[in-house]
């Protein structure tokens, strides 16, 4: 089936929340703190603007709880005399005319009086840098399984490493945009968002508004990759906070500096690893240590972390896995939800661990993970068992065979050889990602959908998941019209609207299409139940049913409903962190092929390969195209996407120096996937939107790694790094 | 309002009112009501803004308003959607906020094609940038068009010089 | 903000002789960059130079080729003529942003902006370019590898119009123009180099190297000796002498001076016979 919204897209038609026309409405702006932290001594309001039109919002407008409901309480809706993170939103101002709404901001003087800010996650915070808990740390957590010690004692090879990654920005293409207005007591709230009811919630929260004066509607939302999960209930609440004042309609949409420097970015991190081998590369113990930089406030790093040491130790069999994490607190602007969540930057240090591991071991990197790709009935780091049938190794084969990397490899020697100044490497990942939400989060989130049977015979999905462009729409008819028989014009996919659909929990965490793809699939047969017919009715016989159904029950509502069910045999230990981690993991192996010119390190990917095992892919067309975009937003971050920093922000808050790929930057991706139905997921399918961004980047540099013999530990690689890694060997005489 | 502006729009006259600092962008979106035209970045990088001024594609986020008296504009609004089948097809779009600017560039050049001889397809779609598809999808989508039969499977090849 | 509409060249300057401070508007690729943020620039006054026919065409005599003042990028990529005899011009328009900036952008405007990672000035310098101003007191020629007398800073005075850019036919022996970015396209340069040699000796230009893009005549003197050089390193005191490369966003000025070396010395070792 084609993208069902396509054609609206592709002619400019679909709506997105600054393509709204609004009668009467204002321009909302922020007023942030110059500072990282420190006493707000002084509010300054310059005379150069009329204040008399300007609508002013600070934080003693918020009518119940100055916070931003997330897993904390921590961040302030307005900051409160006090702020945490240069850009902390501190005022807001609203005028009709955007020009005057912008020269208002301007005309704020926010004076801080400065205290010393703790600026680099890696260090120890000094005593005046502490600003949470005893010792800045946001959050602990710890993986431990069989030995670990006393298997590094006893090995006879260890090999250890340390690798980084930099933050990194979503650049989704629409910026953050919110409309707030009020119908008679309802505040109604509309705009890119990935989460209605995360906005929702805290709207309520911080309003203290039951949920009938709150109503949340999303628009079509132009891209998220985990930017719009927490971040839009910020921009939501300021937005109402302007329009309960005003008693007029407010529109807030964030100029793209503004959007890059203030906005969450992917958490920086540092991990470290201690590996023991046998001399054949047999893994005996992980020892990692992951530390995040969390920025300012607590925002979703507990989750991040958890995510990312549950990854870290990788889809390898090992009996001893140690792995502590924590996330620490900063006064750089607050990290948050980014594709991935944890995983890409332990995947990446793993990854790039184990190339090192082969390198120091004398080891092809292939026959490493092919020793290690951990077979059914083996556990992973939280012990939980895989027995899902894939065949992990087939996954890698498919991708060599696919890359042509023997024969690649061959060829690159010959090249180098020949070559003055270019260098061809070809480099292998081989990971996976687990799909919803960890442990027992989809439990906790107790998601509930519905399928309504409308009086003219069509369904219609009732949930609160959205289209990003990851083809939620798409899908979700798909699998509805596929279980009844009917054709996709007979299925209507319900706005997310929070006054119309359930909870069936955030779009997020690859949950939408194996999660709540499935609660689609409950929900229509209990549609079908309901109507008086079993799992085997399809087509018009299911059409028929409902007619009749609505002739009996003249004005009432028919609607079949589902409420998540865990898996059986799952089980997770919150406290010892052990057990089973996800439902379902999918595995991948990623190959890519670079050439580096040696004269101005420059690399170049001039072939890549992604294969993985995703269940069932549902939808060809959109599945590629999950993974290509995923590959490239990992390419983007392994070798140009750096974020330069000054006072824990973002300078480089531009397009025009916060690189991503462009169309000559990337080449053809080349896609395969390797099928195994999962039972307990939609038409058997898993997660797959975050899986194809965990590859690229150790791949790439792996490859780089072999092209030219330098040995990077770091995300990104940017020329001037890989500069400074040349070694007088490598260097520009062997461009001789 | 200072400025009156008199231009052909999508093939038919138009006069409008603006501000002298408007952007054609702006004067597009929120003085003529047509939306399809989107902004990405305010400077000139990622070409979602892009429109056909006397008919070359150009970022109008970077054109004053006044600077398009007497000339011709096209935007988004006036592409036939005939000619969508294979941007549908192929997967050139998925969030969408880039796409009217990729269509525009990408029709323009399959209706230049003769600068194939010079450019590949990427290159003149570089100022189209694109967070979601990784770009396969709105390369093929291009070469299908032009007439380029494709490698074919998972992510075909250039066909072009260049 | 005042815009004033110029229909025609000696209008254009009329108005600019009027007012000093009146800004000249060419293709916007520049100066409408952050536009809505940037609310003080709303307050000035503009020169619309967009209608003023007479300076878009190039132009050839025996002796010279001419670019308008508002040639732009696009005109010279698709002018056959100008690809086959400065093929450095069209080489350097192409790495010029993309098609939409390449379409709007002038080289006079990139000449004025004065950035000194400019793409456009480069390849003009090394061509041996004389920029063409004119104002209401007349006609003035200078040289653009003298044009630039500091940061931004240019011997144009503000009421003094880029008409034309001209430059010498000759046969060029060798030339090249590199330009190392953060990406492949759409990308400011890290590191810009111009060289050319004819009858007329060397020209070495380097752009993202120092406060102002300029040539280089300590290179340029050890290409006219000749002296042979062995290995990129070689480079690096006469690198040292001709340009000041910084830290800044987009790089270091280590690796900035180390790829200029790589670079040139990559290039010119055939032409110039070295190791």
């Amino acid at each position: 089936m084609q993208r069902r919204e396509g054609l609206a897209k592709l002619t400019g038609r679909e709506r997105y929340v600054d393509d709204l026309p609004l009668e009467g409405a204002l321009w909302g702006m922020t007023v942030r703190s110059p500072a990282p932290r420190g006493r707000v001594t002084l509010v300054r309001f310059r005379p150069e603007v009329d204040w008399s039109e300007i609508v002013v919002v600070d934080h003693r407008d918020v009518p119940a709880a100055n916070e931003i409901l997330l897993i904390e309480r921590d961040q302030p809706v307005l900051a409160a005399g006090y702020v945490r993170h240069v850009h902390e939103a501190v005022l807001l101002v609203a005028h009709p005319s955007r020009e005057m709404a912008r020269r208002a901001a301007r005309a704020v003087d926010v004076v801080v009086a400065p205290e010393p800010p703790a600026l680099d996650f890696r260090a120890s915070p000094r005593p005046e840098q502490i600003q949470y808990g005893r010792d800045n740390v946001l959050k602990r957590l710890q993986i431990a399984k069989g030995d670990v010690e006393q298997a590094l004692a006893r090995a006879p090879v260890v090999v250890e490493g340390v690798y980084e990654t930099g933050a990194q920005e979503h650049v989704y293409l629409e910026t953050q945009g919110m409309i707030a207005w009020l119908e008679d007591d309802v505040l109604m709230v509309k705009g890119s968002m990935q989460c209605p009811y995360y906005v929702l919630n805290a709207l309520q929260h911080a309003l203290g508004r039951d949920e009938r004066r709150v109503r949340v509607i999303q628009t079509p939302t132009g891209g998220g990759f985990g930017g719009k999960e927490e971040y839009p209930s910020t921009i939501a609440l300021h937005a109402a906070l302007l329009a309960l004042k005003a008693g007029r309609p407010v529109k807030m949409v964030y100029d793209r500096p503004e959007d890059m420097a203030s906005t969450t970015k992917r958490h920086p991190s540092l991990v470290r690893h201690r590996t023991a081998l046998t001399t054949d590369g047999r893994l005996l113990a992980q020892d990692i240590e992951v530390v995040l930089d969390g920025g300012a406030y607590v925002t979703l790093s507990p989750v991040v972390l958890s995510r990312g040491i549950i990854h870290a130790a990788g889809p390898y069999a090992c009996d001893n896995v140690r792995i502590v994490g924590r996330a620490m607190f900063t006064n750089a602007v607050p990290f948050g939800a980014f594709r991935g969540f944890g995983a890409p930057q332990t995947l990446f240090a793993l990854e790039r661990h184990m190339d090192v591991i082969a390198r120091t071991l004398g080891l092809d990197p292939v026959e490493l993970r092919r020793r290690n790709l951990l077979r059914d009935g083996q556990t992973t780091a939280t012990g939980q068992v895989i027995r899902d049938g894939t065949d992990r190794i087939a996954v890698l084969e498919r991708a060599l065979a696919l890359s042509g990397y023997r024969e690649k490899q061959r060829s690159h020697e010959a090249f180098n050889a020949a070559q003055r100044s270019q260098r061809r490497g070809i480099g292998l990942a081989t990971f996976y990602h687990g799909a919803g939400f960890t442990g027992g989060g989809e439990v906790h989130l107790n998601s509930r959908l519905q399928v309504a049977g409308l009086p003219d015979g069509r369904v219609e999905v009732l949930s609160a998941n959205i289209e990003m462009g990851q083809g939620t729409l798409t899908v979700f008819t798909q699998i509805a019209a596929d279980r009844l028989g009917l054709a996709p014009e007979e299925v209507v996919i319900g706005e997310p609207d929070t006054a119309r659909v359930p909870n069936s929990g955030p779009t997020v965490a690859s949950r939408t299409t194996m999660v709540v793809g499935r609660l689609i699939e409950r929900a229509v047969d209990d549609l079908r139940n309901r109507v008086g017919l079993d799992d085997r009715a399809r087509g018009a016989a299911v059409q028929d049913a409902i007619l009749r159904w609505h002739r009996e029950h003249r004005g009432e509502r028919l609607v079949g409903e589902a409420v998540y069910e865990r898996p059986p045999g799952i089980s997770w230990d919150e406290e010892r962190y052990q057990g089973d981690a996800y439902a379902a993991f999918a595995w991948a192996a990623y190959v890519a092929e670079v050439e580096v010119d040696l004269r101005t390190c420059t690399t170049r990917v001039i072939d890549f390969v992604a294969v993985q095992e995703v269940g069932k892919v549902i939808n060809p067309t959109l599945a590629r195209g999950q993974v290509q975009g995923g590959v490239v937003q990992g390419l983007g971050w392994a070798l140009m996407e750096e974020c330069k920093v000054e006072d824990g922000a973002m300078i480089n808050n531009q397009l025009t120096n916060y690189i991503i790929p462009t169309s000559v930057d990337v080449p053809p991706i080349r896609v395969a996937f390797v099928e195994n139905p999962y039972p307990h997921g939609a038409q058997g399918a898993k997660g797959l939107g975050e899986l194809p961004i965990d590859g690229p980047a150790p791949a790439i540099l792996n490859a780089v790694a072999a092209a030219t013999g330098a040995d990077p530990r770091a995300v990104p690689l940017t020329p001037e790094r890989l500069m400074q890694l040349q070694s007088a060997e490598f260097g520009v005489r062997n461009a001789e | 309002m200072s400025l009156t502006v008199a231009f052909t729009l999508n093939g038919g006259p138009v006069s409008v009112a603006v501000e002298e600092p408007e952007r054609l962008l702006d004067t597009l979106r929120y003085r003529l009501g047509l939306t399809g035209t989107k902004e990405g970045c305010g400077e000139g990088e990622c070409g979602a803004c892009t429109v056909y001024l006397d008919g070359l594609p150009v970022n109008s986020c970077l054109v004053p308003t006044y600077q398009v008296r007497g000339a011709r504009v096209e935007t988004i609004e006036a592409l036939d959607p005939d000619q969508l089948g294979p941007f549908l097809e192929q997967g050139a779009t998925q969030c969408g906020a880039c796409t009217p600017g990729v269509v525009m560039t990408a029709l323009w050049i399959s209706a230049h094609s003769e600068l194939l001889e010079t450019h590949t397809v990427r290159e003149l779609m570089a100022g189209n940038l694109c967070r979601c598809t990784g770009y396969d999808g709105i390369v093929d989508a291009v070469a299908t068009t032009i007439g380029e039969v494709g490698e074919g499977g998972t992510g075909k090849r250039e066909s072009t010089a260049g | 903000m005042k815009v004033l509409l110029a229909e025609r060249v000696p209008e254009a300057l009329g108005l600019l002789a009027g007012d000093g401070a009146a800004i000249p508007v060419a293709g916007g690729t520049d100066l409408l960059v952050h536009w809505p943020v940037r609310v003080e620039a709303h307050d000035r006054t503009y020169v619309d130079l967009s209608r003023l026919e007479d300076l878009k065409p190039p132009r050839w005599s025996d002796r010279e080729l001419v670019l308008g003042g508002l040639t732009t990028y696009w005109d010279v990529i698709r002018d056959e003529r100008i690809g086959r005899e400065f093929p450095l011009l069209v080489r350097a328009a192409r790495q010029v942003g993309a098609i939409q900036i390449q379409a709007r952008g002038t080289w006079a405007g990139n000449i004025v902006n004065a950035s000194p990672a400019a793409d456009g000035v480069p390849v003009l310098m090394a061509y041996d370019a004389v920029v063409v101003l004119e104002s209401w007191r007349g006609r003035e020629e200078v040289p653009l590898d003298r044009f630039y007398t500091g940061y931004k800073e240019m011997r144009r005075r503000a009421d003094q119009l880029v008409v034309a850019i001209r430059f010498p036919r000759r046969p060029y022996s060798y030339q090249v123009f590199e330009k190392v970015g953060s990406r492949r396209a759409q990308a400011i340069a890290k590191v810009g180099l111009a060289v050319t040699r004819s009858d007329a000796g060397w020209r070495v230009v380097a752009a993202s190297m120092a406060p102002t893009i300029r040539r280089c005549p300590a290179i340029e003197r050890l290409l006219e000796v000749p002296t042979p050089l062995r290995a990129p390193d070689d480079l690096l005191p006469a690198i040292a002498s001709d340009v000041a490369p910084i830290d800044d966003l987009r790089s270091t000025a280590e690796y900035r001076r180390r790829v200029m070396a790589r670079v040139l010395y990559d290039d010119l070792r055939g032409p110039c016979g070295w190791r």
